[in-house]
Protein backbone atom coordinates (compact mmCIF):
# COMPACT_ATOMS: atom_id res chain seq x y z
CA UNK A 1 0.00 0.00 0.00
CA UNK A 2 3.02 2.39 0.75
CA UNK A 3 3.07 3.52 -2.98
CA UNK A 4 -0.13 4.96 -3.16
CA UNK A 5 0.46 7.99 -1.43
CA UNK A 6 3.52 9.24 -2.50
CA UNK A 7 6.09 10.75 -0.16
CA UNK A 8 5.09 14.38 -1.59
CA UNK A 9 1.74 13.84 -0.24
CA UNK A 10 2.20 12.44 3.02
CA UNK A 11 5.13 15.62 3.34
CA UNK A 12 1.70 18.13 2.35
CA UNK A 13 -0.67 16.76 4.59
CA UNK A 14 1.54 16.93 7.76
CA UNK A 15 2.92 20.20 6.57
CA UNK A 16 0.54 21.88 4.72
CA UNK A 17 1.79 25.21 2.52
CA UNK A 18 0.24 28.42 2.99
CA UNK A 19 -1.53 26.95 5.80
CA UNK A 20 -3.74 29.85 8.07
CA UNK A 21 -5.55 32.77 7.50
CA UNK A 22 -4.91 36.31 5.49
CA UNK A 23 -5.83 38.92 7.97
CA UNK A 24 -7.56 41.05 5.53
CA UNK A 25 -8.43 38.78 2.28
CA UNK A 26 -10.05 40.04 -0.95
CA UNK A 27 -11.70 37.03 -1.03
CA UNK A 28 -12.90 34.24 1.11
CA UNK A 29 -14.47 30.95 0.91
CA UNK A 30 -15.73 27.80 2.36
CA UNK A 31 -16.05 24.32 1.04
CA UNK A 32 -16.92 21.01 2.14
CA UNK A 33 -17.93 17.39 1.20
CA UNK A 34 -21.04 16.76 3.43
CA UNK A 35 -20.59 12.86 2.69
CA UNK A 36 -16.88 13.16 4.32
CA UNK A 37 -16.23 15.86 6.39
CA UNK A 38 -13.40 17.43 4.61
CA UNK A 39 -13.43 21.47 4.85
CA UNK A 40 -11.73 24.40 3.66
CA UNK A 41 -11.69 27.48 3.95
CA UNK A 42 -9.34 29.54 1.20
CA UNK A 43 -8.25 33.25 1.36
CA UNK A 44 -7.12 35.37 -1.62
CA UNK A 45 -5.49 38.74 -2.19
CA UNK A 46 -5.93 39.86 -5.45
CA UNK A 47 -4.13 42.89 -6.48
CA UNK A 48 -5.93 45.68 -8.98
CA UNK A 49 -4.13 43.88 -11.66
CA UNK A 50 -5.81 40.76 -11.21
CA UNK A 51 -2.75 38.84 -9.33
CA UNK A 52 -3.19 36.71 -6.61
CA UNK A 53 -0.24 38.14 -4.15
CA UNK A 54 -1.72 36.37 -0.95
CA UNK A 55 -3.11 32.85 -0.63
CA UNK A 56 -3.59 30.93 2.63
CA UNK A 57 -6.09 28.13 3.53
CA UNK A 58 -7.43 26.40 6.58
CA UNK A 59 -8.69 22.50 6.82
CA UNK A 60 -9.36 19.58 8.00
CA UNK A 61 -9.71 16.20 6.02
CA UNK A 62 -8.10 13.25 4.61
CA UNK A 63 -4.84 13.58 3.18
CA UNK A 64 -5.86 13.97 -0.21
CA UNK A 65 -8.16 17.21 0.27
CA UNK A 66 -5.73 18.78 2.40
CA UNK A 67 -2.69 17.56 0.36
CA UNK A 68 -4.47 18.88 -2.94
CA UNK A 69 -5.32 22.14 -0.99
CA UNK A 70 -1.98 22.65 -0.21
CA UNK A 71 -0.22 22.12 -3.86
CA UNK A 72 -3.23 24.16 -5.10
CA UNK A 73 -2.56 27.28 -3.21
CA UNK A 74 1.26 26.94 -3.93
CA UNK A 75 0.43 26.78 -7.54
CA UNK A 76 -1.79 29.66 -7.79
CA UNK A 77 0.14 32.08 -5.58
CA UNK A 78 2.00 34.72 -7.90
CA UNK A 79 -0.33 33.98 -10.49
CA UNK A 80 -3.03 36.31 -12.45
CA UNK A 81 -6.97 35.33 -12.61
CA UNK A 82 -6.89 35.05 -16.34
CA UNK A 83 -3.92 32.34 -15.79
CA UNK A 84 -5.78 30.02 -13.62
CA UNK A 85 -8.75 30.82 -15.27
CA UNK A 86 -7.51 27.82 -17.50
CA UNK A 87 -7.10 24.95 -14.85
CA UNK A 88 -9.42 22.35 -14.27
CA UNK A 89 -8.87 18.82 -12.63
CA UNK A 90 -6.54 17.31 -14.91
CA UNK A 91 -3.71 19.87 -13.02
CA UNK A 92 -5.01 18.90 -9.43
CA UNK A 93 -5.00 15.04 -10.61
CA UNK A 94 -1.23 15.97 -11.77
CA UNK A 95 -0.58 17.70 -9.02
CA UNK A 96 -0.83 14.71 -6.96
CA UNK A 97 0.92 12.22 -9.38
CA UNK A 98 -1.19 9.28 -7.86
CA UNK A 99 -4.31 6.97 -9.05
CA UNK A 100 -7.59 8.29 -7.40
CA UNK A 101 -10.50 6.33 -7.69
CA UNK A 102 -13.98 8.28 -8.63
CA UNK A 103 -15.39 7.74 -4.49
CA UNK A 104 -12.15 9.90 -3.94
CA UNK A 105 -12.33 12.17 -6.35
CA UNK A 106 -14.59 15.22 -4.45
CA UNK A 107 -11.90 14.90 -2.09
CA UNK A 108 -9.14 15.72 -4.13
CA UNK A 109 -11.35 18.33 -6.53
CA UNK A 110 -12.38 19.91 -3.38
CA UNK A 111 -9.79 22.85 -2.85
CA UNK A 112 -10.39 23.64 -6.64
CA UNK A 113 -14.13 23.85 -6.43
CA UNK A 114 -13.64 26.20 -3.09
CA UNK A 115 -11.01 28.07 -5.53
CA UNK A 116 -13.72 28.45 -8.25
CA UNK A 117 -16.71 29.52 -5.76
CA UNK A 118 -14.21 31.46 -4.21
CA UNK A 119 -13.37 33.79 -7.68
CA UNK A 120 -16.63 32.92 -9.43
CA UNK A 121 -17.37 37.00 -9.84
CA UNK A 122 -14.30 37.08 -11.14
CA UNK A 123 -13.11 34.73 -13.45
CA UNK A 124 -14.93 32.75 -16.21
CA UNK A 125 -13.36 29.54 -15.65
CA UNK A 126 -12.35 27.96 -19.22
CA UNK A 127 -11.79 24.63 -18.29
CA UNK A 128 -14.05 21.99 -18.65
CA UNK A 129 -15.07 20.78 -15.45
CA UNK A 130 -14.10 16.93 -15.61
CA UNK A 131 -14.89 16.21 -11.80
CA UNK B 1 -29.15 -35.49 22.49
CA UNK B 2 -28.38 -32.13 21.55
CA UNK B 3 -25.42 -31.50 18.99
CA UNK B 4 -23.81 -28.05 19.80
CA UNK B 5 -23.10 -27.24 16.03
CA UNK B 6 -20.43 -24.21 15.64
CA UNK B 7 -20.42 -21.95 12.91
CA UNK B 8 -17.61 -22.84 9.96
CA UNK B 9 -16.94 -19.35 8.59
CA UNK B 10 -14.70 -21.32 5.64
CA UNK B 11 -17.37 -23.88 4.82
CA UNK B 12 -19.76 -20.77 5.06
CA UNK B 13 -17.39 -19.03 1.89
CA UNK B 14 -17.98 -21.62 -0.42
CA UNK B 15 -21.78 -20.85 -0.72
CA UNK B 16 -20.11 -17.56 -1.66
CA UNK B 17 -19.32 -16.72 -5.32
CA UNK B 18 -17.80 -13.58 -4.65
CA UNK B 19 -14.92 -15.57 -2.48
CA UNK B 20 -14.52 -17.12 -5.69
CA UNK B 21 -13.00 -13.92 -7.49
CA UNK B 22 -9.01 -12.59 -7.22
CA UNK B 23 -8.99 -9.27 -5.62
CA UNK B 24 -5.13 -8.41 -6.11
CA UNK B 25 -3.88 -11.63 -5.90
CA UNK B 26 -5.95 -12.07 -2.58
CA UNK B 27 -9.50 -13.62 -1.21
CA UNK B 28 -11.62 -10.07 -0.41
CA UNK B 29 -11.63 -9.65 3.31
CA UNK B 30 -15.13 -7.81 3.09
CA UNK B 31 -15.83 -5.89 6.85
CA UNK B 32 -19.03 -3.78 5.32
CA UNK B 33 -21.26 -6.03 6.16
CA UNK B 34 -23.34 -3.51 8.18
CA UNK B 35 -23.84 -1.56 5.27
CA UNK B 36 -24.60 -4.49 2.95
CA UNK B 37 -24.21 -8.34 3.34
CA UNK B 38 -22.94 -10.83 0.79
CA UNK B 39 -25.35 -13.17 -0.83
CA UNK B 40 -24.95 -16.87 -0.83
CA UNK B 41 -25.31 -18.31 -4.51
CA UNK B 42 -28.80 -19.79 -3.32
CA UNK B 43 -30.72 -16.27 -3.42
CA UNK B 44 -29.17 -15.64 -7.18
CA UNK B 45 -30.51 -18.78 -8.15
CA UNK B 46 -34.14 -18.10 -6.47
CA UNK B 47 -34.15 -15.58 -8.24
CA UNK B 48 -33.05 -16.62 -11.52
CA UNK B 49 -35.40 -19.09 -11.19
CA UNK B 50 -38.52 -17.05 -10.53
CA UNK B 51 -37.39 -14.53 -13.10
CA UNK B 52 -36.93 -17.28 -15.59
CA UNK B 53 -39.60 -19.93 -15.12
CA UNK B 54 -42.41 -18.49 -13.28
CA UNK B 55 -42.00 -14.57 -13.86
CA UNK B 56 -46.03 -13.55 -13.97
CA UNK B 57 -47.68 -10.73 -11.45
CA UNK B 58 -48.54 -11.70 -8.17
CA UNK B 59 -52.55 -11.85 -6.96
CA UNK B 60 -53.69 -11.16 -10.98
CA UNK B 61 -52.83 -14.34 -12.87
CA UNK B 62 -55.47 -16.84 -13.40
CA UNK B 63 -52.95 -19.43 -14.72
CA UNK B 64 -50.16 -21.71 -13.76
CA UNK B 65 -47.20 -19.61 -13.32
CA UNK B 66 -49.50 -16.34 -12.15
CA UNK B 67 -50.25 -18.76 -9.44
CA UNK B 68 -47.02 -20.19 -8.81
CA UNK B 69 -46.13 -16.63 -8.73
CA UNK B 70 -48.45 -15.67 -6.39
CA UNK B 71 -47.60 -18.95 -3.98
CA UNK B 72 -43.90 -17.95 -3.83
CA UNK B 73 -44.44 -14.66 -2.47
CA UNK B 74 -46.94 -15.65 -0.35
CA UNK B 75 -44.52 -18.19 0.68
CA UNK B 76 -41.62 -15.43 1.31
CA UNK B 77 -44.28 -13.63 3.79
CA UNK B 78 -44.75 -16.15 5.37
CA UNK B 79 -41.05 -17.31 6.07
CA UNK B 80 -40.50 -13.50 7.04
CA UNK B 81 -43.39 -13.91 10.01
CA UNK B 82 -41.79 -17.49 10.91
CA UNK B 83 -37.87 -16.07 10.94
CA UNK B 84 -39.34 -13.29 13.27
CA UNK B 85 -41.81 -15.08 15.39
CA UNK B 86 -45.04 -13.31 13.97
CA UNK B 87 -48.25 -14.84 15.25
CA UNK B 88 -49.48 -13.85 11.87
CA UNK B 89 -48.19 -13.81 8.04
CA UNK B 90 -50.85 -11.05 7.69
CA UNK B 91 -48.46 -8.86 10.03
CA UNK B 92 -46.18 -8.50 7.27
CA UNK B 93 -46.05 -5.71 5.07
CA UNK B 94 -43.22 -6.40 1.88
CA UNK B 95 -41.08 -2.83 1.37
CA UNK B 96 -38.36 -2.38 -0.47
CA UNK B 97 -35.91 -1.77 3.13
CA UNK B 98 -36.37 -0.47 6.26
CA UNK B 99 -36.06 3.36 5.33
CA UNK B 100 -39.43 2.28 3.62
CA UNK B 101 -41.10 0.74 6.42
CA UNK B 102 -40.02 3.45 8.88
CA UNK B 103 -41.67 6.21 6.08
CA UNK B 104 -44.31 4.12 5.95
CA UNK B 105 -45.22 3.65 10.08
CA UNK B 106 -44.22 7.62 9.43
CA UNK B 107 -46.56 8.56 7.02
CA UNK B 108 -49.54 6.52 7.53
CA UNK B 109 -49.68 5.53 11.55
CA UNK B 110 -48.04 8.65 12.34
CA UNK B 111 -50.26 11.63 10.26
CA UNK B 112 -53.10 10.03 12.00
CA UNK B 113 -51.89 9.56 15.06
CA UNK B 114 -48.88 12.55 16.15
CA UNK B 115 -51.20 15.89 17.25
CA UNK B 116 -49.46 19.26 17.91
CA UNK B 117 -47.37 19.00 20.94
CA UNK B 118 -46.84 15.50 21.14
CA UNK B 119 -43.85 13.55 21.89
CA UNK B 120 -41.53 11.30 20.01
CA UNK B 121 -39.11 9.58 21.52
CA UNK B 122 -35.87 8.72 19.92
CA UNK B 123 -32.17 8.22 20.61
CA UNK B 124 -28.95 9.80 19.47
CA UNK B 125 -27.70 6.92 17.75
CA UNK B 126 -29.99 6.82 15.49
CA UNK B 127 -29.48 5.73 11.70
CA UNK B 128 -30.83 8.78 9.50
CA UNK B 129 -33.48 6.62 8.34
CA UNK B 130 -35.25 6.56 12.01
CA UNK B 131 -34.44 10.39 12.60
CA UNK B 132 -35.62 12.47 9.53
CA UNK B 133 -39.17 10.63 9.15
CA UNK B 134 -39.81 11.41 12.54
CA UNK B 135 -38.26 15.17 11.63
CA UNK B 136 -40.96 15.35 8.43
CA UNK B 137 -43.65 14.59 10.75
CA UNK B 138 -42.72 16.79 13.59
CA UNK B 139 -42.02 19.41 11.35
CA UNK B 140 -45.66 18.81 9.90
CA UNK B 141 -47.63 18.26 13.26
CA UNK B 142 -45.77 20.53 14.97
CA UNK B 143 -44.78 17.72 17.45
CA UNK B 144 -41.71 17.01 19.68
CA UNK B 145 -38.72 15.06 19.04
CA UNK B 146 -36.45 14.14 22.49
CA UNK B 147 -33.35 12.10 22.25
CA UNK B 148 -32.00 9.48 24.86
CA UNK B 149 -28.39 10.93 25.06
CA UNK B 150 -25.66 7.97 25.35
CA UNK B 151 -22.25 7.83 27.89
CA UNK B 152 -18.96 7.45 26.50
CA UNK B 153 -19.47 3.25 26.31
CA UNK B 154 -21.46 3.88 23.75
CA UNK B 155 -24.74 2.56 26.28
CA UNK B 156 -27.58 5.00 26.00
CA UNK B 157 -28.49 6.20 29.79
CA UNK B 158 -31.69 5.05 30.89
CA UNK B 159 -32.11 7.30 33.80
CA UNK B 160 -32.65 10.25 31.01
CA UNK B 161 -34.93 7.44 28.84
CA UNK B 162 -36.74 7.35 32.04
CA UNK B 163 -37.01 11.32 32.61
CA UNK B 164 -38.13 11.77 29.41
CA UNK B 165 -40.52 8.91 29.34
CA UNK B 166 -42.37 10.90 31.86
CA UNK B 167 -43.34 13.05 29.44
CA UNK B 168 -45.87 10.75 27.76
CA UNK B 169 -44.46 10.44 24.44
CA UNK B 170 -46.80 8.89 21.78
CA UNK B 171 -44.39 7.19 20.37
CA UNK B 172 -40.55 5.54 21.03
CA UNK B 173 -38.49 4.84 17.86
CA UNK B 174 -34.87 3.66 18.62
CA UNK B 175 -32.35 0.49 16.93
CA UNK B 176 -31.75 -2.44 18.65
CA UNK B 177 -28.03 -2.55 17.59
CA UNK B 178 -26.38 0.49 16.70
CA UNK B 179 -25.34 0.64 12.86
CA UNK B 180 -22.59 3.91 14.11
CA UNK B 181 -20.59 1.82 17.15
CA UNK B 182 -22.74 -1.74 17.20
CA UNK B 183 -24.35 -1.10 20.57
CA UNK B 184 -26.58 -3.87 21.47
CA UNK B 185 -29.18 -1.66 23.15
CA UNK B 186 -31.65 -3.36 26.12
CA UNK B 187 -34.99 -3.72 23.49
CA UNK B 188 -36.67 -5.55 25.24
CA UNK B 189 -36.54 -3.79 28.91
CA UNK B 190 -36.87 -0.17 27.33
CA UNK B 191 -39.93 -1.64 24.91
CA UNK B 192 -41.17 -2.61 28.58
CA UNK B 193 -40.59 1.03 30.21
CA UNK B 194 -42.44 2.66 27.22
CA UNK B 195 -45.13 0.22 27.06
CA UNK B 196 -45.78 1.24 31.26
CA UNK B 197 -45.69 5.05 30.06
CA UNK B 198 -48.17 4.18 27.45
CA UNK B 199 -46.29 4.89 24.71
CA UNK B 200 -46.02 2.73 21.03
CA UNK B 201 -42.76 1.51 20.18
CA UNK B 202 -40.85 1.03 16.38
CA UNK B 203 -37.97 -1.23 16.71
CA UNK B 204 -35.51 -0.67 13.67
CA UNK B 205 -33.56 -3.79 13.64
CA UNK B 206 -31.74 -3.43 10.63
CA UNK B 207 -28.73 -4.71 12.45
CA UNK B 208 -30.38 -6.71 14.53
CA UNK B 209 -32.18 -9.50 12.43
CA UNK B 210 -29.28 -10.31 10.43
CA UNK B 211 -27.23 -11.09 13.34
CA UNK B 212 -28.76 -12.85 16.21
CA UNK B 213 -32.12 -14.24 16.95
CA UNK B 214 -35.38 -11.72 17.21
CA UNK B 215 -38.79 -12.59 18.18
CA UNK B 216 -41.44 -9.57 18.05
CA UNK B 217 -43.88 -11.55 20.38
CA UNK B 218 -40.45 -11.98 22.97
CA UNK B 219 -39.70 -8.32 22.69
CA UNK B 220 -43.58 -7.40 22.68
CA UNK B 221 -42.99 -4.03 20.20
CA UNK B 222 -45.54 -2.31 18.30
CA UNK B 223 -43.29 -2.33 15.08
CA UNK B 224 -40.21 -3.79 13.92
CA UNK B 225 -38.84 -3.03 10.63
CA UNK B 226 -35.42 -4.44 9.04
CA UNK B 227 -33.64 -4.64 5.23
CA UNK B 228 -33.10 -7.72 3.37
CA UNK B 229 -30.11 -6.51 1.91
CA UNK B 230 -28.33 -6.88 5.01
CA UNK B 231 -29.50 -10.25 5.65
CA UNK B 232 -27.82 -12.60 2.71
CA UNK B 233 -30.79 -11.02 0.39
CA UNK B 234 -31.06 -8.97 -2.25
CA UNK B 235 -31.50 -5.31 -2.35
CA UNK B 236 -35.38 -4.56 -2.55
CA UNK B 237 -36.43 -6.33 -0.27
CA UNK B 238 -37.61 -6.41 3.76
CA UNK B 239 -40.28 -6.13 6.06
CA UNK B 240 -42.16 -3.66 8.64
CA UNK B 241 -44.02 -6.09 10.92
CA UNK B 242 -46.48 -4.51 13.17
CA UNK B 243 -49.47 -5.86 15.36
CA UNK B 244 -52.42 -6.62 13.33
CA UNK B 245 -55.01 -4.70 15.22
CA UNK B 246 -52.41 -1.14 14.78
CA UNK B 247 -52.63 -2.26 10.89
CA UNK B 248 -56.11 -2.51 11.21
CA UNK B 249 -56.11 1.03 11.89
CA UNK B 250 -53.74 2.56 9.90
CA UNK B 251 -54.46 4.21 6.56
CA UNK B 252 -53.22 3.74 3.01
CA UNK B 253 -49.44 4.63 2.72
CA UNK B 254 -49.33 4.81 -0.92
CA UNK B 255 -52.38 4.57 -3.26
CA UNK B 256 -52.23 2.57 -6.62
CA UNK B 257 -53.51 -1.31 -8.13
CA UNK B 258 -53.38 -4.05 -5.47
CA UNK B 259 -54.42 -1.93 -1.96
CA UNK B 260 -57.67 -1.42 -3.31
CA UNK B 261 -61.06 -3.06 -2.74
CA UNK B 262 -63.28 -1.39 -4.47
CA UNK B 263 -62.40 2.15 -6.94
CA UNK B 264 -65.29 4.25 -8.17
CA UNK B 265 -64.07 7.63 -9.77
CA UNK B 266 -64.29 9.74 -7.04
CA UNK B 267 -63.54 7.18 -4.12
CA UNK B 268 -62.66 3.63 -3.63
CA UNK B 269 -62.22 1.37 -0.48
CA UNK B 270 -59.21 -0.28 0.42
CA UNK B 271 -57.99 -4.04 0.67
CA UNK B 272 -57.47 -5.84 3.80
CA UNK B 273 -54.05 -5.53 6.04
CA UNK B 274 -51.40 -5.94 4.53
CA UNK B 275 -52.22 -5.76 1.07
CA UNK B 276 -53.36 -2.14 1.21
CA UNK B 277 -49.87 -1.01 2.17
CA UNK B 278 -48.37 -2.46 -0.96
CA UNK B 279 -49.83 -0.52 -3.84
CA UNK B 280 -48.16 -1.38 -7.25
CA UNK B 281 -46.48 -4.72 -8.45
CA UNK B 282 -43.79 -5.73 -5.72
CA UNK B 283 -40.23 -7.11 -5.96
CA UNK B 284 -41.15 -10.20 -6.47
CA UNK B 285 -38.32 -11.98 -7.22
CA UNK B 286 -36.59 -9.67 -4.08
CA UNK B 287 -38.93 -11.11 -1.78
CA UNK B 288 -38.28 -14.62 -2.96
CA UNK B 289 -34.10 -14.29 -2.76
CA UNK B 290 -34.64 -12.72 1.34
CA UNK B 291 -36.91 -16.18 1.70
CA UNK B 292 -34.20 -18.26 0.31
CA UNK B 293 -31.70 -15.95 2.44
CA UNK B 294 -33.57 -16.82 5.82
CA UNK B 295 -33.50 -20.42 4.59
CA UNK B 296 -29.91 -20.03 4.66
CA UNK B 297 -29.25 -18.68 7.80
CA UNK B 298 -31.94 -20.94 10.02
CA UNK B 299 -30.21 -23.88 8.41
CA UNK B 300 -27.07 -22.04 9.90
CA UNK B 301 -28.79 -21.31 13.40
CA UNK B 302 -29.19 -17.44 14.24
CA UNK B 303 -27.84 -18.30 17.68
CA UNK B 304 -24.78 -19.47 16.31
CA UNK B 305 -24.19 -16.41 14.13
CA UNK B 306 -24.28 -14.13 17.06
CA UNK B 307 -22.15 -16.39 19.30
CA UNK B 308 -19.78 -16.35 16.03
CA UNK B 309 -19.60 -12.35 15.90
CA UNK B 310 -19.37 -12.26 19.77
CA UNK B 311 -16.12 -14.32 19.70
CA UNK B 312 -15.03 -11.50 16.63
CA UNK B 313 -15.60 -8.72 18.79
CA UNK B 314 -13.88 -10.59 21.54
CA UNK B 315 -11.02 -11.07 19.20
CA UNK B 316 -10.79 -7.80 17.12
CA UNK B 317 -11.47 -5.79 20.99
CA UNK B 318 -8.28 -7.73 22.22
CA UNK B 319 -5.57 -7.71 19.33
CA UNK B 320 -6.13 -4.12 17.66
CA UNK B 321 -5.05 -1.93 20.48
CA UNK B 322 -2.42 -4.27 20.75
CA UNK B 323 -1.33 -4.39 17.19
CA UNK B 324 -2.44 -0.58 16.35
CA UNK B 325 -1.41 1.54 19.32
CA UNK B 326 -2.82 4.83 17.90
CA UNK B 327 -6.21 2.96 17.44
CA UNK B 328 -9.46 4.93 19.20
CA UNK B 329 -11.93 2.26 19.11
CA UNK B 330 -15.72 4.03 19.94
CA UNK B 331 -18.76 2.33 21.41
CA UNK B 332 -19.00 -0.81 24.36
CA UNK B 333 -15.71 -2.02 24.91
CA UNK B 334 -17.07 -5.45 25.86
CA UNK B 335 -18.66 -7.96 23.40
CA UNK B 336 -22.02 -8.92 25.54
CA UNK B 337 -23.32 -5.14 24.77
CA UNK B 338 -21.41 -4.76 21.48
CA UNK B 339 -22.57 -6.06 17.88
CA UNK B 340 -19.61 -7.39 15.55
CA UNK B 341 -19.41 -3.85 14.39
CA UNK B 342 -15.86 -2.27 15.22
CA UNK B 343 -15.85 1.45 14.90
CA UNK B 344 -12.64 3.49 15.09
CA UNK B 345 -10.37 6.42 14.24
CA UNK B 346 -6.39 6.35 14.36
CA UNK B 347 -4.46 9.33 15.75
CA UNK B 348 -2.92 10.55 12.34
CA UNK B 349 -4.84 9.01 9.59
CA UNK B 350 -8.04 10.30 7.67
CA UNK B 351 -10.56 7.08 7.41
CA UNK B 352 -10.99 8.00 4.09
CA UNK B 353 -7.14 7.48 3.61
CA UNK B 354 -7.44 4.31 5.94
CA UNK B 355 -10.31 3.14 3.70
CA UNK B 356 -8.16 3.39 0.53
CA UNK B 357 -5.20 2.43 1.59
CA UNK B 358 -6.80 -1.06 3.18
CA UNK B 359 -8.54 -1.36 -0.22
CA UNK B 360 -5.01 -1.66 -2.37
CA UNK B 361 -4.62 -5.23 0.32
CA UNK B 362 -8.30 -6.36 -0.94
CA UNK B 363 -9.62 -5.16 2.65
CA UNK B 364 -13.22 -3.37 2.13
CA UNK B 365 -14.33 -1.30 5.07
CA UNK B 366 -16.74 1.71 5.40
CA UNK B 367 -15.21 5.32 6.12
CA UNK B 368 -17.66 8.11 6.63
CA UNK B 369 -20.09 9.05 9.28
CA UNK B 370 -22.54 5.75 7.88
CA UNK B 371 -25.54 8.05 8.20
CA UNK B 372 -24.99 8.63 11.68
CA UNK B 373 -24.15 12.44 11.12
CA UNK B 374 -25.68 13.06 15.13
CA UNK B 375 -23.91 10.37 16.56
CA UNK B 376 -20.74 11.53 15.17
CA UNK B 377 -21.10 14.80 16.86
CA UNK B 378 -21.87 13.39 20.24
CA UNK B 379 -18.09 11.46 19.29
CA UNK B 380 -16.60 14.61 18.49
CA UNK B 381 -15.31 13.20 15.47
CA UNK B 382 -16.16 14.38 11.75
CA UNK B 383 -16.19 10.47 10.53
CA UNK B 384 -14.74 7.20 11.56
CA UNK B 385 -13.89 4.06 9.92
CA UNK B 386 -15.70 0.42 10.07
CA UNK B 387 -15.35 -2.92 10.17
CA UNK B 388 -18.25 -5.18 10.29
CA UNK B 389 -18.12 -8.89 10.65
CA UNK B 390 -20.59 -11.34 9.77
CA UNK B 391 -20.86 -15.36 9.35
CA UNK B 392 -18.45 -15.31 6.28
CA UNK B 393 -15.92 -13.42 8.62
CA UNK B 394 -13.01 -15.15 10.05
CA UNK B 395 -10.15 -14.33 12.39
CA UNK B 396 -8.07 -14.14 9.52
CA UNK B 397 -9.86 -11.25 8.44
CA UNK B 398 -9.26 -9.12 11.67
CA UNK B 399 -5.69 -10.09 11.27
CA UNK B 400 -5.54 -8.38 7.89
CA UNK B 401 -7.15 -5.98 9.30
CA UNK B 402 -4.95 -5.24 12.07
CA UNK B 403 -1.42 -5.59 10.05
CA UNK B 404 -2.82 -3.39 7.43
CA UNK B 405 -3.85 -0.77 9.84
CA UNK B 406 -0.34 -0.69 11.66
CA UNK B 407 1.14 -0.26 8.36
CA UNK B 408 -1.20 2.89 7.83
CA UNK B 409 -0.31 3.66 11.23
CA UNK B 410 3.34 3.73 10.34
CA UNK B 411 3.02 5.24 7.00
CA UNK B 412 0.81 8.66 8.54
CA UNK B 413 3.01 8.50 11.94
CA UNK B 414 4.77 12.02 12.08
CA UNK B 415 8.71 12.73 11.27
CA UNK B 416 11.09 12.07 11.79
CA UNK B 417 10.63 9.31 14.16
CA UNK B 418 8.95 6.95 11.79
CA UNK B 419 9.81 8.16 8.58
CA UNK B 420 12.45 4.89 7.72
CA UNK B 421 10.07 2.10 8.75
CA UNK B 422 7.12 3.89 6.47
CA UNK B 423 9.14 2.96 3.06
CA UNK B 424 9.74 -0.83 3.81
Amino acid sequence: MDDLYRDEILEHYRNPHNFGVLESPTTSNEGANPLCGDRITLMLGINDDGTIQEVAFTGRGCAISQASASMLTDEIKGKSLDEISHMGSKDVLNNLGIEISPARMKCAMLSLETLRDATSDRVTWQAPDES
Amino acid sequence: MAVVRSLDPVAIRADFEIFERDFKGRRLAYLDSAATSLKPRVVAQAMSKYLNQYSANVHRGIYEIGEEATAAYEGSRSRIASFLGAKDAHEIVMVRNATEAINLVAYAWGRKNIKRADTIVLTEMEHHSNLIPWQMLAQEKDADLEFVPFDDDGRLLQDSYEVLLRTSPKLVAFTAVSNGIGTINPTKEMIRKAHDAGALVLIDAAQAVPHGPVNVQDLDCDFLVFSGHKTLGPPGSGALWARREILEEMPPFMGGGEMIREVKLRHSTFNEVPYKFEAGTPDVSAAIGLAAALDYLDNVGMEHVRAHEKDLVDYALAILPERVPTIRIHGPHTSDARAGIITFNLAEAHPHDVATLLDREAIAIRAGHHCTMPLHQRLGEESSARASFYIYTDRDDIDRLADALNKVERLFAPRPAASQQASD
